[in-house]
């Protein structure tokens, strides 16, 4: 170790900022060949100890980083179940669903035929209407009712595609929940859920 | 700041106290001796009084928060609990809550002075930047503090201001979960917030000490942007400026205490009185008016990620102003060129402070149908907000870096002095220059 051209080359301090004397007990201790103490040693014990500070300041700082992350409450999030004769054709009801808003629409046959219409249609986020909805399940709609643009609320029924306006920044959704039309640039999330039976649904 | 200190501490304490902590010997060359352009008119008083409302926010603040419950089930009823059962609560209230427009009021009027006189010229760049700063920690604390009383406003002004978060290419959705405590806005958030809206006024308190002190190194700019050359260019700071500052201040607390009294509510929305609901989004979305000009720029760009980038960098201009403006003329009052710019920024941006609370695809001349072009309606004010976007960002990017080669000032005057003292206006016959000095 003693010389190691590794560590020589990182060396800092040189000889000068020692005192005459200790310079010659430093040598005679560690048998160096150079004048003065053994830079290799020294810088490992620097290197060393800055890496242990570091370590351990990272491991200081995680914690007080990660506490703003979702606590364990929050991320065991419950799925929810909902009973679809509540709702009737043409109806939308809006569920508490992990503390956002899920959009549960009961479409018309005029709708989804809009809906399949546009398939063709210039779309900012192609996606099919048969691929936003259950298969043979074609009236119910299940969507994450959060404006992909900055997560307000859109409202049923507005704009001009009949699906869904958002009034924060004016964003169109059509009656499958895809953006036509506003600064949104994906379509509204569907999230997983499965039917339970013809009338009830889960979510989550 | 500049020479040596005048301070004589008389014998006693004063000199014990001095010898140990030089503290009011700091004061005094600070606030007392300190020689300020004997020119400064009353656009100079907004730094004392923006002092005057942290002042009266933090301790506002405090007595609040003595009676506030930062909790997602209780916030609103506690805010309703300050206004109807708190003796005086609906004073201490009203004062934070207007206190906040009051200081945004001051704040602006501070920069366009700033940006009037040339005061982010060399060599005060380190003291406009950290101006900048403190800006941007007001708005943060300002953000943050509207979502405390957990209204529909704070509840949804929260979320869309979040969500700008989540617009950040592959870490925009982790970082805006941890921002939030969880998937949505809701008690993890809104107790983060009420922390950091305790803490962040006192760290505005520690950038506002290095913006005094980065001034008092570089001293005052004035009206004319020219250096103080002599003692004739300058005045001690008191009595001539605190006098002046404190007769400013009261003008303003009288603007203050008029919506405090009489239109306590008269900034604020509505529908903040209207407890949050996360299912339901107010039908017109709108943050607090200072903010406004910066949401009409978010919403004139049509594509998210833009739109956030200009939002920000509506901002971010500002911290380069020093180097973008080329100019060897520090004021504008020998600039007639730049003067003219600056008055049409003026307008774009009270335009853009507008159409922030308009609805987008409002027609700003009502029934005028001329105007539209394939599918846009260029009389809406989304338009109107492009516009006035697209100039906020010439005046900074185009016409700062290229008027300093282009136009040709007008002839600045020797010192200070010359014209203060030769206007007749300013020394009526029998007068003296300096009566500080006399009797």
């Amino acid at each position: 170790m003693v010389g190691s051209p590794v560590f020589l080359a990182g060396t800092p301090s040189g000889p000068g900022s020692f005192a005459k004397g200790d310079l010659k007990v430093a040598e005679s201790a560690v048998h160096s060949t150079t004048a003065g103490d053994d830079p290799s040693r020294r810088d490992f014990i620097h290197i060393a100890a800055l890496a242990a500070a570091a370590g351990a300041g990272a491991t200081i700082v995680w914690p007080l980083i990660d506490q703003m992350n979702p606590s364990a409450d929050t991320v065991a999030l419950a799925s929810v179940e909902y009973d679809l004769t509540k709702i009737e054709s043409g109806q939308q009801v809006t569920i508490n669903w992990r503390g956002k808003p899920l959009f549960i629409r009961n479409r018309t046959q005029a709708q989804i035929d809009a809906a399949v219409r546009d398939d063709a249609a210039v779309l900012k986020d192609p996606q099919a209407d048969a691929l936003r909805h259950k298969e043979g399940k074609a009236q119910w709609l299940i969507l994450v009712g959060s404006c992909t643009h900055l997560g307000c609320v859109p409202t049923v029924g507005g704009g001009e595609y009949g699906g869904w306006f958002c009034p924060c920044h004016g964003s169109t959704y059509d009656t499958s929940g895809r953006i036509r039309k506003g600064p949104a640039p994906t379509n509204l999330v569907v999230p997983d859920y499965a039917f339970l039976s013809d009338t009830k649904v889960k979510i989550g | 700041m500049s020479g040596h200190s005048t301070y004589e501490p008389k014998p006693g304490f004063s000199r014990w106290l001095d010898q140990r902590l030089p503290i009011t010997r700091l004061v005094w060359d600070s606030f007392v001796d300190y020689p300020t352009p004997r020119n400064l008119n009353y656009w100079y008083t907004f730094g004392g009084i923006l002092s005057l409302c942290l002042g009266i926010q933090i301790v506002s603040g405090i007595v609040l928060s003595m009676h506030y419950t930062a909790s997602a089930g209780e916030a609103f009823a506690s805010v309703e609990h300050i206004m109807r059962d708190v003796n005086y609560g609906w004073l201490l209230r009203y004062t934070h809550a207007n206190g906040a427009s009051m200081f945004f009021i001051a704040v602006y009027l501070h920069m366009f002075r700033g940006l009037y006189y040339g005061s982010y010229k060399p060599p005060r760049e380190v003291l406009w930047i950290l101006g900048c700063v403190i800006y941007l920690l007001m708005m943060a604390t300002a953000f943050m503090g509207y979502v405390l009383p957990w209204g529909q406003m704070s509840f949804h002004g929260a979320v869309v201001i979040t969500n700008i978060i989540g617009a950040i290419p592959v870490v925009g959705g982790p970082i805006l979960t941890w921002l939030q405590g969880g998937f949505a806005v809701d008690n993890a958030t809104l107790n983060r917030f009420f922390s950091l809206h305790y803490l962040l006024p006192f760290m505005i308190a520690g950038v506002v000490v290095l913006h005094v002190w980065a001034l008092h190194v570089v001293g005052q700019n004035n009206p004319t942007g020219i250096d103080p050359k002599s003692k004739a260019d300058t005045l001690p700071f008191t009595p001539y400026a605190t006098v002046k500052d404190g007769f400013a201040m009261s003008v303003f607390l009288i603007l203050f205490a008029v919506f405090v009294f009489y239109m306590p509510n008269a900034l604020g929305h509505a529908d903040n009185y209207i407890e949050a609901n996360p299912l339901v989004t107010p039908a017109h979305i709108v943050p607090e008016w200072y903010f406004l000009p910066f949401y009409a720029i978010l919403r004139a760009v049509p594509d998210k990620v833009m739109g956030v980038v200009a939002m920000f960098g509506a901002i971010g201009v500002l911290f380069a102003l020093p180097w973008l403006d080329t100019s060897k003329v520090r004021s504008m009052r020998y600039r007639p060129m730049a003067k003219l710019y600056f008055v049409i920024l003026v307008v774009a941006c009270i335009i853009l402070g507008f159409c922030g609370a308009k609805l987008p695809d409002d027609q700003v001349i009502p029934g005028l149908e001329t105007f539209k072009i394939l599918e846009s309606d260029l009389n809406s004010f989304v338009w109107l907000s492009r516009l006035a976007t697209l100039y906020y960002f010439a005046y900074f990017l185009v016409v700062m870096p290229l008027l300093g080669l282009l136009e040709t000032p007008l002839e600045t005057p020797e010192t200070i002095a010359s014209p203060a003292l030769s206007h007749p206006a300013a020394m009526p016959a029998g007068a003296m220059a300096a009566p500080e000095k006399k009797g």
